[in-house]
């Protein structure tokens, strides 16, 4: 328990929040006073502010926000979260791949991975969904998945390279293990910090999107998940008539859900990356705050091996710019030109 | 100038991938586009099935996918996108070009406000590291995770419609001025300017500032920056021109990979304050079904992206030496 006690307070805010939300996605539903999608057609029904029958008050069309709200949670949980696990596992495929076979293959997977990082997301999912007739949230969770990875394959695939070389895979290599078997046992392991992160992020990713794609009406408009709670708050004008209690439940527990990520991320770096726990004890020197630690993780990022038409390929990227001025402090940078670049080399 | 022609060439290949998929996605979805279009849309005139069947292909098509994706790229290259359906016939690209400067005026605008303010914060922020700045990380991390529609919404219920200070949807009241270049209309347009910029600032500038202050605690344990301190440099010559110049790099660098992020937040943002831009229009397609509109629009989107991937390439070339001494050789 000790990662526990050396978490900063708010990682553990973080850890019980989402533990809460977990808890009413799971649970939530079955505590419904009321069907979230059942119309009372009773006009005294209609839009009731919050009281002891309806704990939220009601919708327009007499449907109670407090069912909606809790049905909604489940629906948008489980898209992060599926969405989050698959755009992971794909960053880590292709990461590592990338990595760890290098030559060709890096530099067709890096090149892919930067033209999808360079070409904005939410057009090209709302032009996808716009075509996929909304039935359920299958084609959401697809293609949010299917557009998710390549912020985590390439922060994936930057850690793997300076893993690769270091000498217990170059061990493991000699003692004849296959590919497969250093890629599970030997090289993952090492990034589990990294790519529980990257989990993380995708999940913050998820839940964005698919709020906000279904918040301007491209999702399943019959099942309550919170953006469609909200698209039809804002289609019944509840702005504009002063009806809060239809909007705002829903838009928090999307921000504190979300909140809820980033606090637990921060978290995840601090067990991973000791130095930053140890910026927090900064010194004093003659009234001046001192730094005695440098806190940030430098990502020394080695350069993998190149075939000629890679490295015509890999100067393309934007990062070539600064890998090479990092390369320079490598023993190994073999294939790589060397440039007199008069820097520290730490690259982000 | 090779940095620079090299990553031309990266944003050529960006963009293709682009035209290619806008191509093929309409082709390749399961269920019938085309059906769905001549349903929605039964009096077409043959002029609106040339264009439809060039943009989307389908039943209407004739000849190889070789032939179709041809002719698809060569309407693509001389901006000819065919015939609106909703609005027939206005063409494609005439809405466009109604569309494009709400969206760009006002996003631009926005984002580099936001980024030079973020900046500026971040640069403070890493400077009194444990400073008060500090201690409004929760705030910025609660503004960063919350939904950009959400802050937006709230801002929207007391700004405007509690307060009635600032009007609270539409690019300039029509019932008051017409546009055009006169004061009347542009003073109307920046006041309702106000909020939707208001809000991306508001949501944006956390993310901008975490990051600089990130790289600038890095930065400043630095031994030029020791040895500028111990030289007894004056403290903002040291913050400014020492730690923050070099801690602008990744900060460019992750300006431009922003920028889709940025543009999906205009997107929201407009459906929020029925602002008459790209993504207003580009939403309004989707749920008329109007496809080719749609995808007329996800390229123009795309293609602005990568010219401003390429300006802030400009950008890093002037403010970096390495990538200038690379540039001169």
């Amino acid at each position: 328990m000790s990662i526990w006690r050396n978490m900063p307070l708010r990682a553990k805010i973080g850890v019980f929040l989402f533990g809460f939300f977990a808890l009413v996605a799971i649970f939530g539903p079955i505590f419904e006073p009321f069907n979230p999608g059942f119309e009372n057609q009773d006009p005294k029904f209609s839009l009731n502010p919050p009281s002891l029958h309806h704990l939220l008050g009601t919708t327009q069309l007499g449907e109670d926000v407090f069912s909606q709200v809790l049905t909604g949670t489940r629906l948008t949980f489980e898209v992060s979260l599926l969405v989050g696990l698959i755009a992971t596992v794909l960053s880590v495929l292709i990461g590592v791949t990338a990595a760890y076979l290098g030559g060709i293959w890096d530099d067709l997977l890096s090149l892919l991975t930067n033209v999808f990082l360079v070409i904005p997301a939410l057009p090209l999912l709302i032009v996808l969904l716009g075509y996929l007739s909304n039935e359920g949230q299958t084609p959401t969770i697809i293609v949010l998945a299917g557009l998710g990875w390549p912020w985590g394959a390439r922060v994936i695939r930057a850690q793997t390279l300076t893993i690769r070389n270091r000498d217990f895979i170059g061990a493991s290599r000699e003692t004849g293990e296959p590919t497969w078997r250093i890629i599970i046992f030997e090289i993952i392991p090492n990034e589990v910090s990294l790519i529980a992160a990257n989990f993380v992020n995708t999940v913050l990713y998820a839940l964005g999107a698919s709020v906000a794609l279904a918040f301007i009406g491209i999702a399943n408009l019959t099942s309550f998940s919170l953006g469609v709670v909200l698209y039809w708050a804002q289609n019944g004008n509840a702005l504009q008539s002063g009806d809060w209690w239809w909007w705002i439940p829903a838009g928090l527990v999307i921000a504190l859900m979300g909140t809820s990520l980033v606090l637990l991320n921060s978290g995840i770096d601090e067990i991973g990356n000791p130095r930053l726990r140890a910026s927090h004890e900064t010194g004093r020197v003659g009234g001046h705050r001192i730094w005695t630690t440098d806190p940030t993780p430098v990502l020394s990022q080695l350069t993998a091996p190149r075939s000629k038409v890679g490295q015509f390929a890999y100067s393309f990227s934007r990062s070539a710019l600064l890998d090479r001025a990092a390369t320079k402090n490598q023993a190994n940078g073999a294939a790589e030109a060397r440039t007199k670049t008069p820097t520290g080399g730490e690259i982000l | 100038m090779s940095f620079i022609l090299r990553r031309l060439a990266f944003y050529l290949v960006a963009a293709w991938v682009a035209i290619t998929l806008n191509f093929f996605i309409p082709r390749a979805v399961p269920g019938n586009p085309v059906q769905t279009i001549l349903s929605k849309y039964p009096d077409l005139t043959p002029q609106a099935y040339k264009a439809l069947s060039q943009m989307i292909g389908g039943a209407l098509q004739h000849g190889s996918l070789w032939s179709q994706y041809t002719a698809y790229l060569s309407d693509v290259f001389h901006f000819n996108f065919g015939t609106d359906l909703a609005n027939f016939p206005t063409p494609v690209s005439q809405i466009l070009d109604q569309a494009i400067p709400w969206t760009l005026i006002l996003v631009g605008t926005a984002t580099v406000i936001a980024f030079l303010l973020g900046t500026l914060l971040g640069i403070l922020a890493g400077w009194r590291h444990g400073g008060w700045l500090d201690r409004a990380l929760p705030v910025l991390m609660f503004l960063q995770a919350a939904p950009y529609f959400f802050v937006a919404l709230i801002l929207v219920y007391f700004l405007a419609l509690k307060g009635g200070w600032l009007p609270s949807a539409q690019g300039y009241s029509a019932q008051d001025v017409s546009p055009g270049w006169n004061w009347a209309f542009i003073s109307n347009a920046a006041e309702h300017s106000v909020l939707p910029a208001g809000t991306i600032v508001l949501t944006s500038v956390a993310g901008w500032m975490l990051q600089m202050r990130n790289v600038m605690i890095t930065t400043i344990s630095e031994d030029y920056v020791v040895a500028a301190q111990a030289k007894g440099l004056s403290r903002s010559r040291i913050i400014y021109t020492y730690a923050a110049r070099n801690a602008l790099l990744p900060q460019l660098q992750g300006f431009g990979l922003a920028l889709g992020f940025v543009v999906s937040g205009a997107v929201v943002m407009e459906i929020v304050f029925s602002y008459p831009g790209i993504g207003y229009n580009l939403v309004q397609a989707v749920g008329a079904k109007d496809f080719p509109l749609m995808q007329a629009l996800f390229l123009v989107i795309t293609f602005a992206v990568l010219i401003a991937n390429l300006l802030v390439d400009v950008i890093i070339v002037l403010f970096d030496p390495r990538a200038r001494t690379r540039e001169a050789r």
